[in-house]
C-alpha cells in the first residue's frame, strides 16, 4: 500500500481518471466521491420522475371534473410522487450526495470511516428504488394510500402497498448505514488539529443528522414491517376489528417521519452555512450557535411528532404538550436564520448563482417555517388540517428549503466535483422562472388551504378554480426553470470550461485541492491551525 | 501513508483497521437495533395498559418452562461467546473456535425449542387469523399477534447472529481473526449479547405477564 501511495504523489490523476472509466470502476468503487456521483445521478433521475408526476397532478387541476385522469389514477399519482420525492430524493438527498463527497474532504480525511459499507448503502438505495418502481407496475396497481401509508386503509386496499412499503424499509437500511458511517467518520477521521469547534458547519449538521438517522429510522422500519405482517398474516396490531388501534400506527409513523423532516432540512441548513460566508467574504456569525442549534433541532425535533395528529383524537393534554414542543423547535431554526442574516451584515456580498439560490433558500424556508408555526397552534390547526395549506407549507420547506439548498450546493460544488464550470448567466437566468413559478404554485396553495380546499382531491369546486389555474401555470414556470438549470449542468459536463481549484474564493479545505479532487483527496493530511471560515478582510478583490 | 486508500476493484482486501472506529460503529448499530425493537415494546406497553386482564390470561397459556429453559440456553451461549474472546486474547485459537461453535449450537437449540413452542400453539389454532384465536377477546388477539411478531423478529436476529458467528469461525480458521486482531469477534459478540438481552425482556413481557 505505502509503496503505491508514494508512487501516486506528485501530480495525481483526479478521482474521475484514476481507477478507470468503465461501469465496473464506478459501481464497484468504494471511493466516497464516486459513490456521491452514483447517488447524484440516481437521485436527479428520480427527482425528474417525481416532478413529472407533480406536473401531471397540476394539469389534472387545470379544469373542473376529470381533465387527464380518473380519481384512482390521481390517488396513485400523489402516493407515488410522495414516495419518490421523500424516500428517494429529499431524505437521502444532501447527505448521500454532498455529504459523501465533501464530508471527508471538509474534515481533512481521505475517505469515510467505512468505504465498503458506504458502497453497500448505495446498493441498498438502488435495491429500494428498484422495488419502489416495481411496485408501480406489478400486483393490483400502484399504491394509493398517500406516502404516509395510514392504516386501516393501507391494510385493506388491494393495491400494491406491501412492495412499496418494503421498498421504504430497504431504503431505511441505506439511511441507517450512512448515518453510522458519517457519525463514526466525524468521531475518528478529523484532521490533526481539527477539534470539534474547528470543524466546518456542514459536517456539524451531518453529525446531528446521522444520529437522527440511526435512532429514528428503525422505528419506521418496524412500523412498515408491521403493515406488511398485517396484510399477509393479520396479526391485528393496527386492525380495529381485532382490537388494534390505528392511532398507534400514526404515532409510530410520525415518531420517525417528523425527525425525518430534520434529516431532510439539517444538511440543507449546513450546506447553506458553507455557501453564505464564501460569498459574503466574511467569517460566519455565531459559529457555536449554529453548531449547537443543529444538535438542538435534532433533539427537539424528535419529540414533536404529535403535531401531525392534533385532529386524530389523542387527547387534549397530549395536544397541548406537542404544540408547546413544536413552538420550541422553532427557536434553534430561527437562530440559524438570524445568524445567516447577521453574517451578511457588513459583508462584501457577491451574488453568484450559488449565493442567489442560497438566499432564496432563506426566504422560502422562512415562509415554510412560519407557516409551520401557524399549524403548530392548536386552534388554527383544526381549520388548516388536511388542506392545501399543509401541502403548500411542506413544499416551502422541502422544495423551497431542501430542494433549493440542493441546487445551491450543486451550483457551489459542481466545479469542484466535475472540474468544469457551468454557464453562470444561464444559472441565474433559470432562477427567475423557478422563483416566480415556485411562489405562484405554492403560495397559491397556502391561500387555497385557508379558503378550505382539501388536499388529495382530484377535483375542485368552482370557488377554487381561479387559484388552481394560477398554481398550474406556476408549475409550468417552475419546470421550465428547473430544466434550464439542470440542462445547464449537462452542457457544462461536456462543454464547460475547466474550473479553477478555487473559483469562489472559499477558505474551507475542499478549495485547497485541485478540481476535480485527486483520488486520495490530500497529498498530505492537512493540519488545522485555527477556526474555519477565516477570511482575510482585505485579501479579496 | 498507512491510512486506507480507496481502490476500485479491491473490495475484499481493502485494508481498514480502526479498532475504536469499528467499536463506535457497532454500538451505533446496536442503538439502531434497540430502536427497532423499541417500536414493538411501545406497542406492547400501550396494549397491555389497555387490556391488562386479557394479557394476563393469554400469558398464562405460554409454556413458562420452555421459556425459562430457552433463557438459560441463551445466557449460556452468551457466556461461551464472552469466553471465546478471552480465549483468543490469551492465544488459544482452538478453544476460542470451539467456544464460538458452542455458541452457534446453543443458538440452534434455542430455535428448535422455539419451533416446537410455536408449533404447539399453531395446533391449537392459536396463530394470527387462526380459528381459535379469532374467538378470543381483542386483548388476547393482540397479545398473540405481538408474541409471534416479537419472538419471530427475535428469532430472525438469532439466525442472523448464527450466520455472523459462522463467518467469524471461518475467519478464525483462516487466521484473519487473531490474538492481536480480534475486533470483529468482539463486535459479533456484542451483537450476540444484544440478542440475548432482548430475549430477557421478551421472557418478562410474555411468559411472566401472568
Amino acid at each position: 500500500m505505502s509503496a503505491m501511495a508514494a508512487h501516486a504523489l506528485g501530480d495525481e490523476p483526479s478521482y474521475l481518471e484514476a481507477g478507470g472509466r468503465g461501469l465496473r470502476s464506478w459501481i464497484l468503487s468504494t471511493d466516497h466521491k464516486r459513490i456521491a456521483i452514483l447517488y447524484l445521478v440516481c437521485m436527479l433521475s428520480f427527482f425528474l420522475v417525481g416532478a413529472t408526476l407533480g406536473v401531471l397532478m397540476r394539469l389534472e387541476q387545470l379544469t373542473m371534473g376529470p381533465t387527464i385522469m380518473q380519481p384512482q389514477t390521481y390517488n396513485a399519482m400523489f402516493t407515488v410522487h410522495g414516495v419518490i420525492m421523500i424516500f428517494l430524493f429529499v431524505i437521502p438527498g444532501l447527505p448521500a450526495v454532498f455529504g459523501n463527497f465533501f464530508l471527508p474532504i471538509l474534515i481533512g480525511a481521505k475517505d469515510v470511516a467505512f468505504p465498503r459499507l458506504n458502497l453497500l448503502s448505495w446498493y441498498f438505495f438502488v435495491t429500494g428504488a428498484v422495488l419502489a418502481v416495481t411496485s408501480l407496475f406489478t400486483g393490483a396497481g400502484p399504491p394509493d394510500t398517500g406516502w404516509t401509508f395510514y392504516v386501516p386503509y393501507s391494510i385493506r386496499t388491494g393495491t400494491n402497498v406491501s412492495l412499496a412499503v418494503f421498498a421504504a424499509f430497504v431504503l431505511g437500511f441505506s439511511s441507517i448505514l450512512t448515518g453510522i458511517n458519517f457519525v463514526t467518520t466525524i468521531h475518528r477521521l478529523r484532521a490533526p488539529g481539527m477539534g470539534w469547534h474547528r470543524m466546518p458547519l456542514f459536517p456539524w449538521s451531518l453529525y446531528a443528522t446521522g444520529w437522527v438517522q440511526i435512532l429514528a429510522t428503525p422505528i419506521i422500519g418496524i412500523t412498515l414491517l408491521l403493515v406488511i405482517l398485517e396484510r399477509f398474516f393479520g396479526i391485528g396490531v393496527f386492525d380495529p376489528a381485532k382490537g388494534g388501534d390505528p392511532l398507534l400506527y400514526q404515532h409510530l409513523f410520525w415518531i420517525y417521519s417528523h425527525p425525518a423532516v430534520y434529516i431532510m432540512i439539517l444538511p440543507a441548513m449546513g450546506a447553506i452555512t458553507e455557501i453564505i460566508p464564501t460569498f459574503a467574504h466574511r467569517t460566519i456569525f455565531g459559529y457555536r450557535a449554529i453548531a449547537y442549534s443543529s444538535v438542538a433541532i435534532a433533539a427537539l425535533g424528535s419529540v414533536v411528532w404529535g403535531h401531525h395528529m392534533f385532529t386524530s383524537g389523542m387527547g387534549e393534554m397530549a395536544n397541548v404538550v406537542f404544540s408547546l414542543l413544536t413552538f420550541l423547535v422553532a427557536i434553534p431554526s430561527a437562530i440559524k436564520v438570524f445568524n445567516w442574516v447577521s453574517t451578511l451584515h457588513k459583508g462584501s456580498i457577491v451574488v453568484e448563482p450559488p449565493m442567489l439560490y442560497a438566499l432564496t433558500f432563506i426566504f422560502l424556508f422562512s415562509i415554510g417555517g412560519l407557516t409551520g408555526l401557524m399549524q403548530g397552534a392548536l386552534a388554527v390547526n383544526v381549520h388548516l388540517h388536511d388542506t392545501y395549506f399543509i401541502v403548500g407549507h411542506f413544499h416551502y420547506v422541502m422544495f423551497g428549503g431542501t430542494g433549493f439548498a440542493f441546487f445551491a450546493s450543486l451550483l457551489y460544488w459542481f466545479p469542484k466535483m466535475f472540474g468544469k464550470m457551468y454557464n453562470r448567466r444561464v444559472a441565474t437566468l433559470a432562477w427567475f422562472p423557478m422563483f416566480i413559478g415556485f411562489n405562484m404554485l405554492y403560495f397559491t396553495m397556502l391561500v387555497l388551504g385557508v379558503m378550505g380546499m382539501p388536499r388529495r382531491y382530484y377535483d375542485h369546486l368552482p370557488q377554487f378554480h381561479t387559484a388552481h389555474v394560477v398554481a398550474t401555470v406556476g408549475s409550468w414556470f417552475l419546470v421550465a426553470g428547473l430544466l434550464i438549470l439542470l440542462g445547464n449542468f449537462v452542457v457544462a459536463l461536456f462543454r464547460g470550461r475547466k474550473a479553477e481549484a478555487n473559483p469562489w474564493g472559499g477558505v474551507s479545505l475542499e478549495w485547497t485541492i485541485s478540481s476535480p479532487p485527486p483520488m486520495e483527496n490530500f497529498e498530505q493530511v492537512p493540519t488545522i491551525a485555527g477556526p474555519p471560515y477565516h477570511f482575510n478582510p482585505v485579501a479579496h478583490r | 501513508m498507512s491510512s486506507a486508500i480507496p481502490q476500485p476493484h479491491t473490495l475484499p482486501s481493502a485494508a481498514h483497521h480502526d479498532y475504536a472506529g469499528s467499536k463506535i460503529a457497532m454500538w451505533l448499530f446496536l442503538f439502531s437495533e434497540i430502536c427497532l425493537f423499541g417500536g414493538l415494546f411501545l406497542l406492547y406497553s400501550a396494549y397491555r395498559a389497555k387490556y391488562p386482564h386479557e394479557f394476563h390470561d393469554a400469558g398464562n397459556e405460554l409454556n413458562f418452562v420452555i421459556g425459562v429453559i430457552n433463557t438459560l440456553v441463551l445466557l449460556t451461549s452468551s457466556l461461551s461467546m464472552a469466553a471465546s474472546i478471552t480465549a483468543l486474547q490469551k492465544g488459544s485459537r482452538r478453544l476460542a473456535m470451539l467456544l464460538v461453535g458452542v455458541t452457534v449450537v446453543l443458538g440452534a437449540v434455542f430455535l428448535v425449542n422455539k419451533y416446537f413452542e410455536w408449533m404447539a400453539k399453531f395446533h391449537h389454532g392459536l396463530y394470527p387469523n387462526g380459528p381459535e384465536l379469532l374467538k378470543r377477546p381483542p386483548g388476547e388477539i393482540l397479545f398473540f399477534g405481538l408474541y409471534f411478531t416479537m419472538t419471530g423478529l427475535h428469532g430472525l436476529h438469532v439466525i442472523a447472529g448464527m450466520v455472523v458467528l459462522s463467518f467469524m469461525l471461518a475467519l478464525m480458521a483462516r487466521n484473519r481473526i487473531r490474538q492481536d486482531d480480534y475486533g470483529k469477534l468482539e463486535n459479533a459478540g456484542l451483537y450476540w449479547h444484544l440478542v440475548d438481552v432482548i430475549w430477557i425482556f421478551l421472557l418478562n413481557l410474555f411468559y411472566l405477564a401472568a
